[in-house]
């Protein structure tokens, strides 16, 4: 198995290579306003630093959100493009299953916990996962206030809204890594991965304008 | 000619997803994928909605060209991608997949200016550009009067509109008479029954002192509304067809005059008209009449390539790899904003800062 890896889903544009095993080379830059032109780069360089070329690739795990919508939108049809070029199947990982995946790794073991990213408007992304690290709610995104997370919380979202997350620590963003890794595992133990499609989770924002305002004044008349 | 450049583009800049290929100068695929019904309830196109849609349809839409064309992407010799001008997040999805083909597939990557796709696309229909060319561009985003010597590096303006454009009040005027979006083919085929004589509505910017090639659309939309209100309010009928057919007239009177106008005054024996407006049949006709009257030779492209479509795209791309010119590197950023005098964006172009914070900046706090 040898795995590229990227998530833009966060403010961290972020890529890895990983052999199955382990992960041979990974970067990560936090630049909420560039997914778009630091990915590709970021692609190239981690293939350079592990040694491998992209020939040798045999699957694309990438982060499907959810996330801010036009970063998440930079990784997904980058990673259905390289999918469809280099003719690779492409594996979908909900970003917020890698930060927990992360989280274990660095030691949040034996009890539940909650994951929670930034979704601006003064909401969260949010997951609640079990003592093994299974994923038991969500993803959703609400407003912190509205959630009882579990006593442990990770993520960006948990660290900026302390009060909602009164247990809230590292990991911040997502590391293309642990995405490999948990993109990795799943694939090992024979478990399906996500299709390469958005978690976007609200509905995109479309108002309908208001009455055609008449120049007059007063209320439009407009044929049926 | 076999060894013409093969090169695909791509187009995501408002709501048409276009994939093309073009051989030199030659057509081979123009696939496109619309996502206009899914606006048409909002009265105009949603980015978001727009962004989604590009999504789902780039590659699917790229295999659909690759197939139409009957080429392998390993035999193309560039892939080309509109950088901008447009939405900021359309054109972040086809940036970013041109650059993953690009990558992928160890091709040149050409981040090239809307606008000046839009003038090259006639290259496929009547041959080379010649040079000077004038170029007329009307569409819901813009309308413009361009100078090229030449479409790969020098697009000069002469002057543009400095309000609405004349795609967006097609659409406003449809609204006003309750005919739909968008509005453009809907007045037309509507003023076909009417009268472009019937009523005289105001000619933007036509005065002595006026700037002799810039554009006003918004007193004309204006004045449409309040003459139809007048007569709503009068509870007399309101005559749609030459309501359609007079503002139709107002607006090619004074984009055709300004055309032939800056040929004129600039000795160039060419006018090009592109973009969506110029598939307006009653435009065609009358910029026809008055280019044969002052011995301009009047180059339109069929109304199919007028409208976005990757064809335009992949047309000019095909011409920078003809030409030489320097591709883009793989840190291209999508710019909303970016000038009509940059007809595309070479390595070197790179100024980090200002233009990237733009383009996120047009995307507006409501999104996600
Ligand atoms: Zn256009």
């Amino acid at each position: 198995m040898l795995l590229l890896a990227f998530d833009t889903a966060t403010p961290a544009v972020t890529a890895a290579v990983h052999d199955g095993t382990a992960v041979l080379a990974e970067t990560h830059q936090v630049d909420a306003r560039r997914h778009g032109e630091l990915l590709l780069p970021a692609i190239d360089q981690v293939l350079k630093a592990a040694g491998v070329d992209k020939h040798a690739l045999t699957g694309i795990a990438v982060g499907v959100g959810p996330g801010p919508y036009t970063g998440l939108r930079v990784g997904l049809v980058t990673a259905a493009a390289l999918g469809d070029a280099l003719g690779l199947p492409v594996h979908g990982v909900c970003t917020l299953d890698a930060i927990a995946f992360q989280a274990r790794a660095e030691g949040l073991t034996g009890e539940p916990f909650t994951v929670a990213t930034d979704a601006r408007r003064k909401e969260v992304y949010w997951a609640s996962y079990d003592a093994e690290g299974r994923r038991v709610e969500g993803p959703g995104v609400d407003r912190p206030a509205e959630l009882t997370p579990a006593a442990r919380a990770v993520g960006a979202g948990a660290l900026l809204y302390p009060d909602s997350f009164p247990g809230g620590h590292g990991p911040e963003h997502v590391s293309a890594g642990a995405l490999a890794g948990f993109a990795a595992a799943e694939l090992a133990a024979g478990r399906e991965l996500l299709p390469n499609v958005p978690l976007y989770l609200r509905r995109p924002d479309a108002q309908v304008p208001a009455a055609y305002k008449t120049v007059l004044g007063g209320k439009a008349v407009l044929p049926a | 000619m076999a060894d013409e450049p093969l090169v695909l583009g791509i187009e995501t800049s408002c709501d048409e997803t276009g994939v093309g290929i073009v051989r030199g100068t030659t057509l081979l695929a123009d696939a496109v994928a619309s996502s206009v019904n899914d606006h048409a309830r909002f009265g105009g196109v949603v980015p978001e909605i727009a962004s989604r849609a590009h999504l789902e349809a780039m590659v699917p839409t790229i295999r659909r060209a690759l197939d139409t064309a009957g080429v392998k992407a390993a035999d193309l010799d560039g892939i080309a991608v509109t950088a901008g001008p447009g939405l900021a997040g359309a054109l972040l999805v086809g940036v970013s997949a041109a650059k993953a083909y690009a990558w992928a597939l160890d091709k040149p990557l050409y981040g090239v200016n809307h606008l000046a796709s839009h003038i090259c696309v006639d290259q496929l229909e009547h041959g080379r550009l010649p040079s000077p060319t004038m170029a007329l561009l009307v569409s819901g985003g813009h309308s413009s009067l361009l100078l090229s010597e030449d479409i790969t590096t020098d697009v000069r303006p002469l002057g543009a509109t400095i309000d609405d454009a004349a795609g967006e009040a097609f659409d406003k005027v449809a609204r006003v008479l309750g005919l739909g979006f968008p509005g453009g083919p809907i007045v037309d085929r509507t003023a076909r029954e009417g009268d472009p004589k019937a009523i005289h509505f105001p000619r933007g910017l036509s005065g002595k002192n006026d700037p002799a090639f810039d554009f006003s659309f918004s007193g004309l939309k204006t004045a449409v509304a309040r003459w139809v209100e007048a007569k709503r309010r009068a509870g007399e009928p309101v005559p749609v067809a030459d309501v359609a057919a007079s503002f139709q007239e107002a607006v090619t009177d004074v984009l055709t005059r300004k055309a032939v106008k800056a040929c004129r005054e600039n000795g160039v024996d060419h006018l090009m008209i592109g973009g969506g407006v110029a598939a307006n049949s009653r435009l065609r006709e009358m910029a026809q009449q008055r280019c044969d009257r002052a011995g301009i030779r009047l180059r339109v492209p069929r109304p199919g390539l007028c409208t976005d479509n990757g064809a335009m795209v992949a047309a000019l791309g095909a011409e920078m790899v003809w030409r030489d010119r320097a591709p883009s590197s793989l840190d291209l950023s999508a710019d909303s904003s970016l000038p009509v005098t940059d007809v595309h964006v070479p390595a070197a172009h790179l100024e980090h800062g200002h233009f990237h914070d733009q383009a996120y900046d047009a995307l507006g706090g409501g999104e996600a």
